[in-house]
C-alpha cells in the first residue's frame, strides 16, 4: 500500500545511481537511529511478522493434511484447539506488523524532518553565489522529490526490502528441507524470473530515462508557450506552436508507452513464470510422491510455497528501485549541506548605545529601540587605534597624543593586508576595557576594488568611491555597467577580488556579516514581499516595530494612503509575492519595510521605477526625509530621482567614467550631459 | 464527466477493448490452476495414476503459458491505449488553448492551464490505464473466484460473504478518516512549500534584513506542521495492512475449521480444502484493488471536470466574416469610434476606456502617456483584437477588426507587449518569429534598427546564441531590445510598442526612438511610455486619465494646455532649466 503524498509533480528523483552508496547509506542511517531502541523493537518484529507469516502456512498444511487427513482428531473439539492456535500465530503477525510499521512511520518522519530543517537551516548560510547558480525549482525539488523519496523509502521501502529479503530466504530454506528434489524445478524458475526482472528491469529504467527527458521537453514547452500564449497570438504563431507540440507530445508518447511496457509487464510475466513453475512442481511432486513416495503434507507444503515465493521477489525488485532513488535524492541533498556557508570571519560587533550625562556611550538596554549605535572593537592586533593628522596632500600620517589638530584612525600595521595604513574614523570613538566603541556614523569607501562573479569574466575595474556620512551617491549607468553590483560588495552579498571596501574606517571583512546588513537598509530592483499581512511585511524590516512605528514608516513611504484603501488596511493578506498589489504598491511597501528598519546606510537599488513619475513627486517629501541623515546609494534609470546627489558616480564596463555632483557633471559636458539631455546627439 | 474524453481514445478505441478480454483470459487460466492443482492430489496422487498427473500438469503448463501471453500482451496494449489517449488529450487541450482569446486566458489564468495540460491529463490518463487493467482484472478476479470457491463448497463460500462486508466496511471507515487528514497534509504540504518558494525568491531581502533566523523559525514550524500531519495520516494508512491480514486470516481460520469438520465427515474432499484456502487470498485482494481502484476514480472524476472546463470552452474570439480578398490594402490607419471597454464583460465593472474617439492617420507617429491603470494598455490591445470592445468599433484600414480574419489582422500588426517573453532556441529564430520568411539581411537589419546587434554580437555565438526558457541569459533591457527587433522585422503597417523600453536606458532609448523616425517612415507606431523624453518627438500625443482622453496633441501644445501632461514633464524635468 504505497502512499504518496503527490507533492509537487513532474520528475521524480529518477533512476539515477547514487554514486558513493556506502557513504550516503551510513548518513541516511544517521537520521533514523539517533535512539537504537526503537530501532531494535522494529527488527524484532519484523521478524516475528516474517515468522509467524511462514510458520502460518506450514501450521494449516499440518492441520489439514496431518491431522484431518491423518485422522488424529477424534472430535471437533481437537480442530477447533488447532485453528486457535493457528489464530494465535496469526495474530501476533497483526501486532508485529502494525507496531514495526508505526514505530518506522514515526522514525521516518521525524528523520526526514530534521532532515528538512537541516537542509533550510543550512541553506540559509550559504552565499548568494549559490542562489545564483541554482534555479529555484532545482532548489525547491531537494525539498519536495528529494526529501518526499527519502521519506518514502525510509517509511515502507527499507522494512519492506528486508522483510521481503527474509520471506524470501525463510521460503526458500522450507522448500529446500521438504524436498530438495522439488527445489530443482523452483531453482529453474527463480532463475527465469529474476532474468525477467533484470532484463526488463533495466529496460524500463532506459526508456524511463528517455520518458522523463521527454516529458521534461513536453512540460517546458506548454510552461513556455501557455505563459507566452500573448505573444504567440499577437505573431499569429499559433500553427507553429501546434507543430511543435504535437511533435515533442508524439516523441513523449513513444518513449512513455514503452516505459510503461517493460514496467507493467514485469508482473504478470513473473508472476506466470512462477505459475509455470506450480504446474511442473505439481507434476513433478505427483509423480515423485507416486514413485518414490513423497509424503502428500510434503507435497502440498511445497506446493503452497510455491506460490508464494514469487511475491517477496516481485517486493525486493520493486523497493530496491525506490531505495536507489531515494539514495540518489539523499545524495542530492546531502551535496546541498556540504556546500560552504558564508565566510565570516568578523569580529567587529554593531551594539545599540545610549548617551549618559556626559555623553559618553554605554550599550543600550535589550530590546530599546535606539538611533545611535557603535562599533564594538575588539583589541586583537588586526588593526589598532591611533591618532592622526592630515599633510598637505590630504593623506594621513600618524601622530603622537595630544598633536593639534589630531583625529582618530585606525592603523592596519600589517603589509599584505589590502587595507594596510591609515583610516580615518569620523565619530566619537572611546575606549574601554578590552575594545573600543565607535560611533557607527555610516562613512563607506571602496578602494580600488575589482570584482567578477565568474574568474572569466571581470565586472567591476578599480572602484573606488568614497561616502561621507549623510551624503547621498548616486550610481548611473546603463543595464550591466555594474551599478547593482556595488552596492551588492558593500553588503558583502558577494567577495570582492581585489582592493578593500571600510565601513568606519573598518574594513567590512572584519565585521560580522550579520551586524554589517544591520546597519544597512536595503530596497531593492524587485521588491519582494511574504505571505502575511501589510502590516507582516513592514515590520520584517525590524521585527520589535510595533503597529505605530510600521504605519509611520508606511507614510513615510507614501504607502498609507493606498494601504488605507486596501480591502483590510493593514491586516490585508499578501500572497504569492504580493500578485494582489501593483508593482508601484509593492515598491512602496519595500520603501517602507526599510524605512522601519531605521539603518545608517541606505542602499535605494531602482527603488521606485515602477513609480511613475508623479506619484514618485508626491512621496518624494517622504524620501528626503527618509535620506535625511543618513548615508544613501542611489541607483536609477530615472536621472531626476538623482539629480540632487551629492556625487553622482557615471559607469560604463564596471569603471567609474565620471564623478561629480550633478552641476559638474552638467558642466563636464561629458556622458552624462548626454544621458541627461538624452538627446540623438548621442550617435 | 469521463464520458466526454471517451473521443479522445481515437485510433485506440479496439485496443481499449481487447485489452480488458485479455485481461479475463489472463485471470481465467490463473483461477483454474488451483483447480487442476486439486484434481492432482485428489485424483492423480490418490489412485496413483501417473498419466492423469502428466495430463493435468500438461494442462496446467499450458494455462500457464496462456496466462503469461494475455498478461503481456495486456500490458502492451494498456500502455499503449493509456499512453495514446494521455497523447491526444494533452494535444487536444494545447490546440484548444491556442485558440483562446486573452480574455479566455485570463479567466483560467497561465498556472491553471498548465496544471490542467500536466497534472489532470496525467491523473486522467493514470486512470485510464489502472481501468484498463485493474477495473476490469479486479471484479473479474472476485466473480470468477467467488463462483468457483461456490462451486467447490457452497457452504464455505459463506465464510466470504461474511467477511467480504467487513472488509468493504473497515476500509471504507479507514479511507473516510483519511481523506479528511489527507487533505489537512496537502494544506500542510503546500503551506511549507510555499515558505521554501518564497524564502527562495526573496533571499536576498533575506540576507538584506539578516533575516535568516526568522526564516528558521518559520520553516521550523511549518515544517513540525507537515510532519505532525504526515504521521496522523500516516498512522492510520498502515492500518490498512494488518486489517487485510485480520480478514484474510480470520476467513481462513473459519475455513480450516468448518471446512475440516466437512472432511472429517466425509463430506468435503482434503485437496478442495487446500484449493479452498487459495481462492480465499485471491477473493479478499480483488476486493482491496477494487476498492482503491474505485477511489482513485473518484479522484480523477475531478481532474477530467477540470479538463472539461477547458474543452468545452467556446473561444470568445473567432475569425470575422470578410476574406482575404474582400480586405483593402495595409496602410496603417486605426480609428476608435466612441471606444467603450470593460473586462468583465457584460459584468457589473467599471469601464477601463470610455468614449474613446480618434483617428491614427496611416504613418503617423503617435505615442500615449498616463499614469498606471489609466487604461494606455488596454487601448491598444483592442487593435490587434486581443479583446473585444464593449461599445462602439475600433476599425483598421476603414474595416472594423472584428470583420477580419485574425491571421490577417495581426498580420498587419507588429506589437511589443508590455510583459514579452522571448522563447526558447536561438536568436536568431526568435526574431524571426516575426516574419518566418525573412533573409538574413533583413534579420540583422532589423537588429540593428533596434540597437540589438552591437550585444547579439558580442555574445561568443552571435545570433546563434541559445537563449534559455523566459529569455533568463539576457537582461531586461536586451530582452526589450530583442523583442523589439521582433516586431520591427515584421514590417508591419502598424507598430505598437506597450512600454517597452522601459529597462532600456535613456542613451539606448534615444537611439532606438531615432530609428524608429528613420526606419518606419511609412509605419503608423503607436507608443506607450512612462519617460516624456521618449515621446517628444511623436507627431501627436495623447494624454489618458481614467479611461478618457484628456487631450491629443504635440508636445509642444500639450505643454502649454495640459494639466495633467504639465505635472507628468515637470516631474521629470525639474531641474533641467535651471
Amino acid at each position: 500500500m504505497a502512499q504518496q503524498h503527490g507533492r509537487g509533480h513532474g520528475a521524480r528523483g529518477g533512476f539515477q545511481k547514487p554514486k558513493d552508496l556506502g557513504r550516503t547509506v551510513a548518513r541516511l542511517m544517521g537520521y533514523l537511529t539517533q535512539k537504537k531502541w526503537p530501532l531494535l523493537i522494529v527488527l524484532a518484529c519484523l521478524l516475528g511478522s516474517v515468522l509467524t507469516n511462514i510458520a502460518g502456512s506450514s501450521y494449516i498444511n499440518l492441520v489439514i493434511i496431518n491431522n484431518i487427513a491423518g485422522g488424529v482428531y477424534a472430535s471437533p473439539a481437537g480442530l477447533a484447539a488447532d485453528v486457535g492456535k493457528l489464530l494465535a500465530i496469526y495474530a501476533v503477525g497483526w501486532v508485529c506488523t502494525y507496531a514495526q510499521s508505526g514505530i518506522m512511520v514515526q522514525l521516518a518522519q521525524r528523520g526526514t524532518n530534521r532532515l528538512r530543517r537541516e537542509l533550510f537551516d543550512h541553506m540559509q548560510t550559504l552565499p548568494l553565489s549559490y542562489f545564483d547558480r541554482h534555479t529555484h525549482g532545482e532548489l525547491m525539488s531537494r525539498f519536495t522529490n528529494d526529501a518526499d523519496n527519502v521519506q518514502m523509502a525510509l517509511e515502507q521501502s527499507v522494512v519492506s526490502l528486508l522483510s521481503s529479503v527474509l520471506m524470501f530466504t525463510g521460503t526458500v530454506l522450507v522448500m529446500l528441507v521438504v524436498s530438495p528434489l522439488l527445489f530443482l524445478v523452483s531453482a529453474l524458475t527463480l532463475g527465469a524470473t529474476f532474468l525477467v526482472f533484470k532484463v526488463f528491469g533495466g529496460r524500463s529504467r532506459r526508456y524511463y530515462q528517455k520518458q522523463q527527458a521527454d516529458l521534461g521537453a513536453v512540460n517546458g514547452n506548454i510552461q513556455e508557450t501557455i505563459e507566452g500564449l500573448k505573444v504567440i497570438k499577437a505573431f499569429t504563431h499559433e500553427g507553429a506552436a501546434k507543430d511543435l507540440f504535437a511533435t515533442l507530445n508524439e516523441s513523449y508518447r513513444a518513449s512513455a508507452t514503452a516505459a510503461n511496457f517493460y514496467s507493467t509487464a514485469i508482473m504478470p510475466i513473473a508472476m506466470n513464470i512462477m505459475n509455470i513453475g506450480y504446474a511442473l512442481t505439481a507434476a513433478f511432486g505427483g509423480v515423485l510422491s507416486i514413485v518414490m513416495g513423497l509424503p502428500l503434507g510434503s507435497f502440498t507444503l511445497y506446493l503452497n510455497y510455491c506460490r508464494q515465493v514469487g511475491q517477496p521477489m516481485n517486493q525486493i525488485s520493486q523497493q530496491l528501485t525506490t531505495i536507489l532513488s531515494a539514495l540518489a535524492g539523499a545524495e542530492r541533498i546531502f551535496e546541498c549541506m556540504d556546500e560552504k556557508s558564508e565566510v565570516d570571519e568578523g569580529f567587529v560587533t554593531l551594539v545599540p548605545v545610549v548617551r549618559d550625562g556626559q555623553g559618553r556611550m554605554a550599550p543600550a538596554p535589550e530590546g530599546a529601540h535606539v538611533h545611535e549605535w557603535a562599533w564594538k572593537v575588539p583589541d586583537n592586533g588586526r588593526f589598532v587605534l591611533t591618532r592622526a593628522v592630515k599633510d598637505e596632500t590630504d593623506a594621513l600620517t600618524e601622530c603622537p597624543e595630544g598633536t593639534e589638530g589630531a583625529m582618530w584612525a585606525w592603523k592596519y600595521p600589517h603589509e599584505d593586508d589590502p587595507a594596510c595604513g591609515l583610516h580615518r574614523i569620523r565619530g566619537d570613538v572611546q575606549r574601554e576595557a578590552g575594545y573600543v566603541l565607535a560611533q557607527l556614523t555610516g562613512a563607506v569607501r571602496l578602494k580600488n576594488v575589482d570584482f567578477s562573479y565568474v574568474p572569466e569574466k571581470q565586472i567591476l575595474h578599480d572602484v573606488t568611491v568614497f561616502a561621507n556620512p549623510g551624503q547621498k551617491i548616486a550610481f548611473v549607468g546603463s543595464t550591466g555597467a555594474g551599478k547593482t553590483t556595488i552596492t551588492n560588495l558593500v553588503n558583502r552579498f558577494y567577495e570582492i577580488q581585489d582592493g578593500v571596501i571600510t565601513y568606519g574606517g573598518i574594513d567590512v571583512k572584519a565585521i560580522k556579516k550579520d551586524d554589517l546588513r544591520r546597519s544597512l537598509g536595503a530596497v531593492l530592483q524587485d521588491t519582494h514581499l511574504f505571505t502575511g499581512t501589510v502590516m507582516d511585511n513592514i515590520r520584517y524590516g525590524r521585527l520589535e516595530a510595533s503597529d505605530a512605528d510600521c504605519v509611520e514608516a508606511a507614510k513615510i513611504a507614501g504607502a498609507d494612503s493606498f494601504i488605507r484603501r486596501l480591502p483590510q488596511g493593514y491586516q490585508t493578506m499578501v500572497t504569492g509575492d504580493g500578485a494582489n498589489l501593483s508593482q508601484g504598491q509593492r515598491q512602496l511597501l519595500g520603501i517602507a519595510r526599510a524605512a522601519v528598519a531605521d539603518p545608517p546606510v541606505m542602499i535605494l537599488d531602482e527603488a521606485t521605477s515602477s513609480i511613475d513619475t508623479r506619484t514618485e513627486r508626491i512621496i518624494q517629501k517622504g524620501m528626503d526625509a527618509l535620506m535625511e541623515g543618513r548615508t544613501v546609494f542611489v541607483i536609477a534609470h530615472r536621472l531626476s530621482t538623482v539629480r540632487n546627489s551629492n556625487a553622482i558616480m557615471v559607469l560604463e564596463g564596471g569603471r567609474i567614467i565620471e564623478r561629480g555632483d550633478h552641476d559638474d557633471l552638467i558642466a563636464q559636458k561629458g556622458r552624462y550631459y548626454q544621458l541627461y539631455t538624452g538627446g540623438a546627439e548621442l550617435e | 464527466m469521463l464520458k466526454k474524453l471517451f473521443p479522445y481514445m481515437g485510433g485506440y478505441k479496439h485496443l481499449a477493448l481487447i485489452t480488458p478480454l485479455l485481461m479475463i483470459l489472463e485471470v481465467a487460466c490463473e483461477l483454474a490452476l488451483p483447480r487442476f492443482m486439486a484434481g492432482i492430489v485428489d485424483v492423480g496422487v490418490a489412485q496413483g495414476d501417473l498419466g492423469y498427473i502428466l495430463k493435468m500438469g500438461g494442462v496446467m503448463l499450458a494455462l500457464a503459458v496462456c496466462s503469461m501471453l494475455c498478461g503481456m500482451l495486456g500490458a502492451k496494449f494498456a500502455a499503449m491505449v493509456g499512453q495514446g489517449f494521455g497523447a491526444n488529450l494533452r494535444r487536444g487541450i494545447y490546440n484548444k488553448i491556442q485558440e483562446f482569446s486573452f480574455a479566455d486566458i485570463d479567466r483560467f489564468s497561465s498556472a491553471s492551464l498548465i496544471t490542467r495540460i500536466t497534472n489532470d491529463v496525467n491523473a486522467v490518463q493514470m486512470m485510464v490505464t489502472m481501468a484498463l487493467r485493474m477495473l476490469v482484472r479486479a471484479p473479474v478476479m472476485l466473480a470468477a473466484a467467488l463462483a468457483v470457491a461456490v462451486s467447490i463448497n457452497g457452504e464455505l463460500a459463506v465464510v466470504m460473504l461474511v467477511t467480504i462486508p467487513l472488509l468493504v466496511i473497515a476500509i471504507a471507515v479507514l479511507m473516510t478518516m483519511c481523506n479528511r487528514l489527507f487533505q489537512v497534509l496537502q494544506k500542510r504540504i503546500d503551506a511549507l512549500n510555499g515558505t521554501i518558494q518564497e524564502n527562495l525568491v526573496a533571499i536576498r531581502v533575506v540576507k538584506a534584513f539578516v533575516r535568516e533566523g526568522y526564516e528558521k523559525t518559520k520553516f521550523k514550524v511549518s515544517n513540525d506542521a507537515l510532519t505532525k500531519a504526515a504521521v496522523n495520516v500516516d498512522m492510520r494508512v498502515i492500518a490498512m495492512v494488518p486489517i487485510m491480514m485480520m480478514a484474510m486470516n480470520g476467513a481462513t481460520a473459519a475455513v480450516l475449521y468448518l471446512g475440516g469438520g466437512q472432511v472429517l465427515g466425509g463430506s468435503m474432499l482434503i485437496g478442495d480444502l487446500s484449493s479452498f484456502i487459495t481462492y480465499i487470498f485471491q477473493i479478499l485482494m480483488s476486493v482491496m484493488v477494487l476498492g482503491m481502484s474505485l477511489l482513485q476514480l473518484s479522484r480523477s472524476i475531478a481532474c477530467a471536470r477540470r479538463i472539461n472546463e477547458v474543452l468545452d470552452t467556446q473561444p470568445s474570439i473567432t475569425d470575422g466574416p470578410l476574406s482575404p480578398a474582400d480586405l483593402p490594402q495595409a496602410r496603417g490607419q486605426v480609428e476608435f469610434k466612441n471606444v467603450d471597454f470593460k473586462y468583465d464583460v457584460g459584468g457589473t465593472g467599471e469601464n477601463v476606456l470610455s468614449g474613446i474617439d480618434l483617428t491614427i492617420r496611416p504613418g503617423e507617429f503617435i505615442a500615449v502617456v498616463g499614469g498606471t491603470g489609466t487604461g494606455k494598455s488596454s487601448l491598444v490591445n483592442l487593435i490587434p483584437r486581443f479583446y473585444d470592445v464593449s461599445g462602439g468599433a475600433v476599425l483598421l484600414d476603414g474595416v472594423d477588426v472584428r470583420d477580419y480574419p485574425l491571421e490577417e489582422l495581426r498580420g498587419r500588426i507588429g506589437m511589443v507587449l508590455q510583459n514579452n517573453v522571448l522563447f526558447t532556441g536561438t536568436i536568431r529564430e526568435n526574431l524571426l518569429w516575426g516574419r518566418p520568411d525573412a533573409t538574413e539581411e533583413e534579420m540583422l537589419q532589423a537588429a540593428r534598427d533596434a540597437q540589438a546587434y552591437d550585444f547579439v554580437m558580442a555574445f561568443p555565438d552571435g545570433f546563434d546564441t541559445q537563449l534559455t526558457q523566459g529569455g533568463t541569459n539576457v537582461s531586461g533591457g536586451q530582452k526589450q531590445r530583442l523583442c523589439i527587433a521582433r516586431a520591427m522585422l515584421r514590417h508591419p503597417a502598424v507598430l505598437i510598442l506597450d512600454d517597452s523600453t522601459s529597462a532600456v536606458d535613456t542613451a539606448t532609448d534615444a537611439r532606438i526612438q531615432a530609428s524608429f523616425k528613420r526606419n518606419l517612415a511609412g509605419t503608423t507606431v503607436i507608443l506607450i511610455a512612462q519617460r516624456i523624453s521618449s515621446v517628444l518627438s511623436a507627431d501627436r500625443i495623447l494624454v489618458l486619465d481614467d479611461g478618457k482622453i484628456v487631450d491629443v496633441g504635440a508636445h509642444d501644445e500639450l505643454l502649454a494646455r495640459c494639466g495633467i501632461y504639465q505635472e507628468i514633464y515637470q516631474s521629470q524635468q525639474e531641474g533641467v532649466q535651471e
